[in-house]
């Protein structure tokens, strides 16, 4: 069940863009609302369990070597978690209905946010490491998606790139401190880890684990001084905002805080890390919201400063302040969910979001103004709303951790209200700027009331606002109870959630706080110049600066490195191999072994005199394009007999197949070069390249001797010759290797093959130049297509075809398979294509080779995936014997499927590359395919 | 009898090799080498099929037969190539 809860998201997130594409907005809205509600459901029937303090699991294993497993947990705080996620989603999604313009793509949008929300769930559910991890990239990539949703406007895609480029990075670290806490407490399911605290904590690695899982938390929570993609992420639509930066994305870091918390939490390592950068967050960036003139950026600073509040009641550690932490958690998403959209109202509105330009809204937009200024104050921390309870627990924290003593003091408390001043005068502001403050100046157009259902989420969350606010321990109390007593991992030390608990310390740092802020805000003009004086500062030229100078030195090393020069990549690559060549070969050790050489016949030596005739003769003469193309058909040849003569017919049938293929291929791509080549390198490069060549051969020739001379190590070849039959089927051992013992590494040289044919294909697509040549003259259709070679053609398809057919279906017990059996097809079909009109042979065969590859690829995959719904691993393959009349005994194996896929890839692959090679020959004559 | 007709065949064999390799070296023109070439496919299979008998084996039969064919293909590009200055039209 517990899978389902962010399972349904990820696979409904296909729904509205079928929808989407088909039906039109209503649909879209509809299917993805009805998708969250599901999970909401879900989560809600499961909740009275969790109420009841049971932690639901459930564990489906997916790579138990890796420690990896789809292992699920739903307690306190992922219940807590997940309700934010699909509740604000829930109204998210009908806000961005009435938000987004009749041009956005609406399927695509909530096919973002279904994948988004349930890669958060799933995060929030988790409970393996390395699963929570894998969902935490997630939302990475899949916020980097929504950030950029406007992706033909350059701001969007920058901020996306940034928030993609910060929070990947800390989640390459977090990976790293995940590895490390693993193995630590000795296993990656959380269960585990979260009951060996001590040992952790006492572990020596414990000070590098932390701080590169504080990495990846902080640069998710946008905690200083990884804050600055915040901002830029604001070029978002607001309804991504919205849920962005209120319930889900950047909460994934204090999250992780506290979901680790009783693993990790509670040493002085902790309590410096966390609660400092939490405290520094907390008051930079409630000074830095002030300054903002625009509407969202000022959102978006006050979310850096919560977030930090957060982080620094976590750091505090006390139990205490952990349910403050959580407390602020809800109220926080609560009151920004509902400002952010707030905000997008009037930007909706009235096309603008400079507060120097927005004033005196009020009277036009009355009834937002008020759900705006609700909001506004609970985040201000006013009495009767929420956000004032929280921040009145976090005063209360401060006020006893310096009463409990400690090097921090009474400076704590003060920071608090500091922090607190700032954040009741950027409340101000926003409450004061926008909606009063004489009238507006140059708007774009004047607003009025939005539609009901674009103000009709807000009016759910400020009512949210108020209900915790006046009645907290009756509405979010018992969640409020179980997700801390789930994130301190043990009973809960009494705590009350009333609004008044008498004349005391923390109410009198509130009201400072209001008082102090209220005057901040009347003097705003004296600090908005300070401000233009000295601006806070900008992270984001600083890691723009950075990231140029990263990609400036890949670059220098990519061209000092790549330049271009195929004789280069060769010395050095020959370089390399000599080096290491001779330096293994200094070590010492006997070249010539003790085996004695066979004896020499006469006709095997005069084969390798024509071996070295026809290579010689190659080199000699490398630069007459053709006239090397038909030695190197010699030495192929010879070649093939080598194979033959040495009893491995295996090679020599691939060996001949691949020379006869390589020979058309060359011949195809000669078309494109100039008949004869000129030298490329200079005289001295030339020596030095012959240097290494001679070198090079020299060492080959050693190495062959220093093998031939020794006797052969028979252990790997007995094994195969003795599994290859009763393990895999066939006793051809070769074929056994292919499609069996290693049908993996198969599956990912086809891949590959598919891959080279279609990069082929689009490389030359749009025409390739042809060198300037005179035109074949004009002549007889006789002459173009000799009768006798038309007609001599067509028989060798039908027993080329034969052959190969013969081939491929002996080819699990004798030489063959299906790679040989499609170079086959592939040479009967090029002949046809040779031989005959080239349009009309196409029209005649009517191929579609890249269906035919895309289909072997498939196949292979499939009957790997058969295997595996038999419960064996991927591509296991199975046999059995058949009888059939005529044929007689043989073996039906999966392999034999399998082949075919490989054969089918082959054929479709080399006739792709031939036919797209000899197509430019052919569109000369007015033939476009 | 049969041994030594053999013994004779593959000496005037060898033979042969040493003269297609005559041929592919001195040329004199594109066409000579590509009959050279084929010439040297010709050997193969007749060396191939020498060798069937030799050792009274089956296999090398079918390997002759594979050669002649894939032969015959390479030979055709070549020659299409060299007349018409392409493979495809």
């Amino acid at each position: 069940m517990l899978l389902f809860i962010a399972l349904i998201p990820l696979l409904g997130a296909l729904l509205p863009l079928w929808a989407g594409g088909r039906r039109g907005r209503d649909v879209s809205v509809w299917t993805t609302a009805a998708v969250t509600a599901a999970s909401l459901a879900l989560l809600l029937w499961l909740s009275p369990v969790v109420f009841d303090g049971v932690v639901l699991q459930a564990n489906w294993p997916w790579l138990p070597q890796l420690g990896l497993n789809f292992t699920f947990r739903l307690d306190g705080l992922a219940l807590l978690f997940g309700l934010l996620i699909t509740g604000i989603g829930l109204l998210v999604i009908l806000y961005a209905r009435y938000y987004l313009a009749e041009r956005d793509d609406l399927g695509r949008f909530y096919a973002l946010l279904l994948l988004f929300m349930g890669a958060m769930l799933g995060m929030v559910l988790a409970d393996n490491l390395l699963l929570l991890l894998l969902f935490w990239e997630l939302t990475s990539l899949s916020s980097f998606l929504l950030i950029g949703y406007w992706h033909s406007r350059a701001d969007a895609r920058q901020g996306a790139r940034m928030a993609l480029t910060v929070t990947a990075a800390g989640g390459l670290a977090l990976l790293a401190g995940f590895l490390l806490l693993g193995h630590i407490a000795g296993s990656f399911e959380l269960s585990t880890v979260l009951a060996a605290g001590e040992t952790v904590k006492n572990h020596p690695g414990y000070p590098v684990m932390l701080m590169l899982i504080l990495l990846g938390a902080f640069t998710k929570s946008a905690q200083f001084p990884f804050h600055f993609w915040l901002p830029h992420a604001m070029a978002a639509p607001t309804p991504v905002s919205a849920y962005l930066h209120s319930a889900t994305m950047v909460k994934a870091g204090v999250f992780l805080l506290a979901r680790l918390f009783p693993v990790l939490a509670d040493t002085d390592l902790w309590f410096y890390l966390v609660g400092g950068t939490g405290l520094i967050t907390l008051l930079f960036a409630a000074y830095a919201a002030l300054f903002q003139h625009d509407l969202k950026g000022l959102l978006a600073y006050s979310t850096i400063s919560h977030l930090g509040l957060i982080t620094l009641l976590l750091g505090l550690s006390t139990p205490l302040a952990v349910v403050a932490g959580v407390f602020h958690i809800i109220n926080h998403a609560v009151f920004k969910a509902s400002l952010f959209m707030a905000a997008g109202i009037i930007d909706h509105e009235t096309g603008c979001r400079d507060m120097r330009k927005l004033n005196g809204l009020f009277k036009y937009i009355p009834w937002t103004a008020t759900l705006a200024m609700t909001a506004a104050a609970a985040m201000a921390g006013v009495p009767l709303l929420n956000g004032f309870l929280s921040k009145e627990m976090f005063f209360a924290q401060t006020v006893y951790q310096a009463a409990a003593g400690g090097e921090v003091h009474w400076l704590l408390p003060l920071l608090a209200t500091v922090a607190g001043i700032f954040s009741v005068a950027y409340s101000a502001r926003f409450i004061h700027d926008v909606f009063f403050n004489g009238e507006p100046i140059n708007l774009p157009r004047l607003p009025h009331e939005p539609p009901p259902y674009l103000r009709a989420p807000v009016e759910v969350l400020v009512a949210i606002c108020l209900l915790v606010g006046i009645a907290p321990a009756y509405t979010v109390g018992p969640l409020l109870a179980i997700a801390a007593t789930s994130v301190v991992g043990g009973p809960l030390p009494p705590y009350s959630l009333a609004i008044w608990h008498g004349f005391n310390l923390p109410l009198l740092m509130s009201s400072l706080a209001l008082i102090g802020g209220a005057l901040m805000y009347w003097q705003r003009r004296r600090l908005f110049r300070l401000g233009d004086r000295y601006p806070p500062p900008d992270g984001k030229a600083l890691f723009e600066r950075g990231l140029n100078l990263g990609i400036a030195a890949t670059r220098r090393l990519t061209e000092g490195l790549e330049n271009g020069s195929l004789q280069r990549y060769l010395a050095l690559l020959i370089g390399v191999a000599l080096v290491a060549g001779v330096a293994g070969a200094w070590q010492g050790g006997e070249l010539t072994g003790d085996q004695p050489l066979p004896p020499v016949d006469l006709l095997s030596l005069l084969a390798a005199l024509l071996l070295v005739l026809t290579t010689g003769l190659t080199m000699l003469w490398h630069r007459q394009r053709l006239t090397a193309i038909i030695l190197l058909g010699g030495v192929g040849l010879i070649v093939v007999l080598a194979f033959i003569r040495f009893s491995s017919p295996d090679l020599a049938l691939t060996q001949l197949t691949v020379e006869v293929v390589t020979t058309v291929l060359l011949l195809l791509a000669l078309r494109y070069l100039p008949s004869d080549a000129l030298p490329e390198s200079m005289p001295s490069r030339r020596l030095r390249d012959a240097g290494l060549a001679i070198l090079a051969g020299i060492g080959v020739a050693a190495l062959t001797w220093g093998g031939l001379t020794r006797p052969l190590q028979p252990e790997l070849a007995e094994y195969f010759l003795a599994t290859s039959l009763p393990g895999g089927g066939g006793a051809n051992v070769v074929n056994v290797i292919l499609v069996d013992f290693r049908g993996f590494d198969t599956l990912g040289e086809a891949t590959v093959l598919v891959i080279a044919a279609l990069g082929i294909t689009a490389l030359l697509t749009g025409g390739f130049p042809l060198p300037i040549r005179s035109s074949p003259r004009v002549v007889s259709i006789e002459e173009r297509w000799p009768l006798l070679l038309r007609m001599g053609a067509r028989p060798l398809l039908a027993l080329t075809l034969l052959l190969a057919a013969y081939i491929f279906l002996r080819g699990h017990h004798l030489p063959g398979g299906g790679f040989i059996a499609g170079l086959m097809t592939a040479l009967a079909l090029a002949t046809q294509y040779l031989a005959g009109d080239f349009r009309w042979t196409t029209a005649q065969l009517n191929l579609d080779y890249q269906r035919l590859m895309g289909g072997g690829l498939a196949l292979i995959g499939f009957t790997g995936l058969v295997s595996a719904l038999f419960g064996y691993p991927f591509l296991t393959s199975a046999f059995t014997h058949a009888h059939l009349p005529i044929f007689g005994d043989f073996e039906i194996a999966s392999a034999m499927a399998f082949d075919l896929g490989v054969y089918l890839v082959v054929v479709g692959a080399v006739m792709r590359i031939l036919l797209e090679l000899g197509q430019a020959n052919a569109e000369e004559n007015g033939w476009k395919p | 009898m049969l041994n030594l007709a053999v013994t004779l065949a593959f000496t005037l064999l060898g033979v042969a090799l040493l003269l297609t390799g005559w041929r592919l070296w001195y040329g004199p023109t594109t066409p000579d080498r590509i009959l050279a070439l084929d010439t040297l496919y010709l050997n193969a299979v007749a060396l191939l099929v020498l060798t069937g008998i030799r050792f009274a084996s089956a296999l090398y039969f079918e390997a002759a037969l594979f050669i002649a064919l894939l032969g015959f293909i390479s030979t055709v590009a070549l020659c299409r190539f060299v007349q018409r200055g392409q493979l495809f039209e």
